[in-house]
């Protein structure tokens, strides 16, 4: 089959099993825009914003585990993406970006719309390649999708040059069946004698923690995770990004740690003897002070990337390779014996962990005047049963979001943790909604943050994406105004969000349905109201109590131990 | 802190080195020294960096360096009996009664003189760290033009090799 570059770039994509390609044309791309004109083996989705294009794909990957796949013009559309391709970076998301270049032969002449994207990604990529042949464009393809979805994750940015998709100037193409890179072979199985150590030392703790992140979901290894920690009877905790991936509703789950955690999975984290991580990477605001990180603790680390572990925190037993892997192999080994923890260790264990429970660290002032935003997420809980997409955006509204929607499966709750972009929510709850059409997305978002990428709106209309968007509007930057308040005296330096859009209207004008919400009593019948709407996407704006913060709190330079805790929560 | 000097066997393409740097200058780690030349086989390149950092950092730099995609194969010379060598031009200074000396001093270090004006010579030198700085205290520093040093080169003693 002899075909063009464009050609094959369809073609490989289909190979690939690319149901979506999120992007927006431009010069360099509009050869590659013509072979998508009237073809059907990939859905092409216009976004109004590159960044709109990246945060799709990536919402789409996080909640089906395939890669993203996006594709920008050369120069602003490659800038554009950046934020987006960063995003996925810090999460460990397969994405492959395809971004168009000016012709080879004006590369570095400063050539229209040439911008050096190669140079702009590679510190926000897994890996990045300059297509330098017609002839290599399939194998480079292969090797992008091979890179970002093995291994550790991330974003893979395939740069084009324009002269390498003109119709008409053909290579017979053939997809490679697989790829072959000798400087590439991610860990796969653990070693066996480490996770003999690790299982020893697992099962001989007096006062065990499991401590699992973004990896297990990543990784799609939440069965295993939930098998483990269930044979065991130890207690478990998650990060930001691990959430899901063992069932909120069980009752071993300690929920949340790190900053916004909390209080028993924080006390818990100081107070453990052996502490068993997976697929977590000890980032700063899940230790919070390190040096009085889990100051007992001998501790296991599972992780598919060597350079994870002992970076931030020196472990104990490291295991480098996939979780499930090593889930099952463990849960293999403790099958296999008859040692266990001291149940009496373990009892007491359990009862101090009760304790501090009984802090009920999440017990938030109710109000019959103000809307609480706690009690929005409580409510959108009750409307989807629990059960649906959430995606969100970056804020005090997130950490509510984490904290009071109980997520039981992994994959549901998807949100930018590692980079926090504000922007991410509506654009990831469109990749969302179009990998699972029949299933309930909803966006949590604050009216800073929804108004980054607002204008998706319009592409939700396009394709028709039922989104619910639950705006928690307190008309400040809450996060930003929490820590003024905490931290600066009550300086609100610039957090007021004045001059704010009508929404209603902003929704209304896009071609949706907007509702606003400001009375505590209609909190629930407004979710119902909207989520009868199954085929529209309903914009709901809550207004929310202003002063509200986010408890508890570990604040900078504080140990777990440390917590801030809402000073209300007697009158809960 | 200690002196470590990494060799890194990585695919001979473009970007590549820009990939180390780039790694070295985001996470703020030190290079002393770095070089690179495609290797007998024209499709890798061989590196060798030169850093101080605590075991600590040494063990991230390596792990990250491992990451990089391009990267075939890598080893930390430090850990084994290895061979260094750096190859340094220095233009001196040379002026009657001390162009002698100068002369006496490249025979004792095994340099050798490349180019001689009235006033001046250029001296190349081959050796490790240690040997070319002992030769510009020698010369002493006033007398010293212009020094070029090409980096540190290493490679490990014994039958053992870094490979793909
Ligand atoms: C792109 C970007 N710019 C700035 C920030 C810093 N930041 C973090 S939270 C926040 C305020 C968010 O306000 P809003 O969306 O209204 O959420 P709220 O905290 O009020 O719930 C800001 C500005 C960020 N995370 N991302
Ligand atoms: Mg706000």
């Amino acid at each position: 089959m002899e075909l063009s570059g464009g050609e094959v770039l369809i073609q490989a994509l289909k190979e690939e099993g690319v149901e979506f390609l999120f992007g927006y044309p431009g010069g360099a791309v509009l050869h590659i825009y013509d072979a998508l004109y009237e073809q059907n083996s990939v859905k092409h989705i216009l976004v109004r914003h590159e960044q709109g294009a990246t945060h799709a794909a990536d919402g789409y990957a996080r909640a089906t585990g395939k890669p993203g796949v996006v594709l920008v013009t050369s120069g602003p559309g490659a800038t554009n993406a950046v934020t987006g391709i960063a995003t996925a970076f810090m999460d460990s998301i397969p994405m492959v970006i395809l971004s168009g270049q000016v012709q080879s032969r004006f590369i570095g002449s400063d050539a229209f719309q040439e911008v050096d994207c190669i140079g702009i990604t590679r510190p926000c990529v897994k890996h990045n390649f300059l297509v330098d042949s017609l002839e290599n464009f399939a194998e480079t393809i292969k090797k992008a999708f091979h890179v970002a979805t093995t291994g550790r994750p991330g974003p893979v940015v395939v740069d084009i040059p324009k002269d390498f998709t003109t119709p008409g100037i053909t290579v017979p193409f053939e997809y490679p069946k697989s790829v072959n890179m000798r400087s590439y072979s991610p860990a796969e199985q653990g070693h066996p004698g480490q996770i003999r150590k690790a299982v020893d030392l697992i099962l001989s703790a007096k006062r065990p923690m499991i401590y699992s992140g973004g990896g297990v979901v990543l990784g799609d290894a939440a069965e295993q995770l939930t098998q483990f920690t269930e044979l065991l009877g130890y207690p478990i905790t998650q990060t930001l990004m691990g959430l899901g991936a063992f069932p909120a509703s069980n009752k071993q789950n300690l929920g949340m740690l790190g900053m916004h955690g909390t209080y028993e999975a924080n006390m818990a984290m100081h107070d453990c003897d052996v502490l068993i991580a997976i697929g977590a990477r000890f980032d700063d605001r899940v230790t919070g002070e390190i040096d009085s990180f889990c100051p007992d603790a001998k501790i296991v680390h599972v992780d598919v990337d060597p350079a994870s572990i002992s970076k931030n925190v020196t472990v104990d037993v490291p295991i480098v390779g996939n979780v499930s892997h090593v889930l099952e192999a463990m849960i293999a080994l403790i099958r296999d014996t008859d040692k266990r923890a001291d149940p009496a260790d373990l009892a007491q264990w359990w009862a101090t962990i009760k304790q501090w429970a009984g802090t009920n660290c999440l017990a938030y002032e109710k109000s019959p005047d103000l809307i609480k935003p706690q009690a929005v997420v409580e409510s959108l809980w009750r409307a989807t049963k629990g059960d649906a997409y959430i995606t969100s955006d970056v804020g005090q509204h997130q950490m509510w979001a984490a904290q009071f929607y109980g997520f039981d499966k992994p994959r549901r709750w998807i949100n930018s943790g590692g980079l926090g972009t504000m922007g991410f929510g509506l654009p990831a709850a469109i990749g969302v909604q179009l990998a699972f059409p029949d299933e309930i997305v909803a966006c949590i978002t604050g009216e800073a943050s929804i108004q980054m990428c607002i204008q998706e709106l319009s592409t939700c209309l396009q394709y028709g994406t039922p989104i619910k968007i639950i705006n928690l509007n307190n008309r400040y930057m809450g996060m930003v105004r929490q820590w003024q308040e905490f931290n600066y005296d009550k300086r609100y330096s610039h957090s007021y969000m004045d001059a704010l859009p009508d929404f209603v209207k902003l929704t209304e004008s896009y071609g949706h349905v907007g509702m606003s919400i400001d009375n505590p009593a209609d909190v629930d019948a407004a979710m119902d109201e909207a989520f009868a709407m199954k085929d529209r996407l309903v914009f709901l704006d809550f207004q929310t109590d202003q002063k509200e913060n986010v408890y508890p709190m570990i604040e900078a330079g504080k140990g777990h131990h440390e917590m801030r805790l809402n000073p209300a929560r007697e009158l809960a | 802190m200690r002196r470590h000097v990494i060799s890194v066997l990585m695919e001979n393409e473009s970007g590549a080195l820009s990939r180390v740097a780039g790694l070295f200058s985001a996470r703020g780690y030190n290079i002393e020294s770095l070089t690179v030349a495609a290797t007998h086989d024209p499709t890798l390149s061989r590196m060798t960096i030169v850093t101080i950092g605590t075991e600590r950092v040494v063990e991230q730099i390596i792990k990250q360096l491992n990451k990089l995609v391009d990267v075939v194969r890598l080893t930390d010379l430090t850990e084994v009996q290895f061979i260094e060598r750096e190859m340094m031009l220095v233009k001196v200074r040379a002026l009657e009664h001390g162009r002698e000396e100068l002369k006496r001093l490249a025979d004792i270090f095994r340099g050798s003189i490349l180019d001689v004006t009235d006033s001046s010579y250029v001296i190349e030198l081959t050796g490790d760290d240690h040997k070319l700085s002992a030769f510009l205290d020698a010369v002493g520093r006033d007398n010293i033009i212009e020094v070029v040093r090409s980096g540190a080169t290493g490679i490990a003693r014994g039958d053992k090799s870094l490979k793909p």
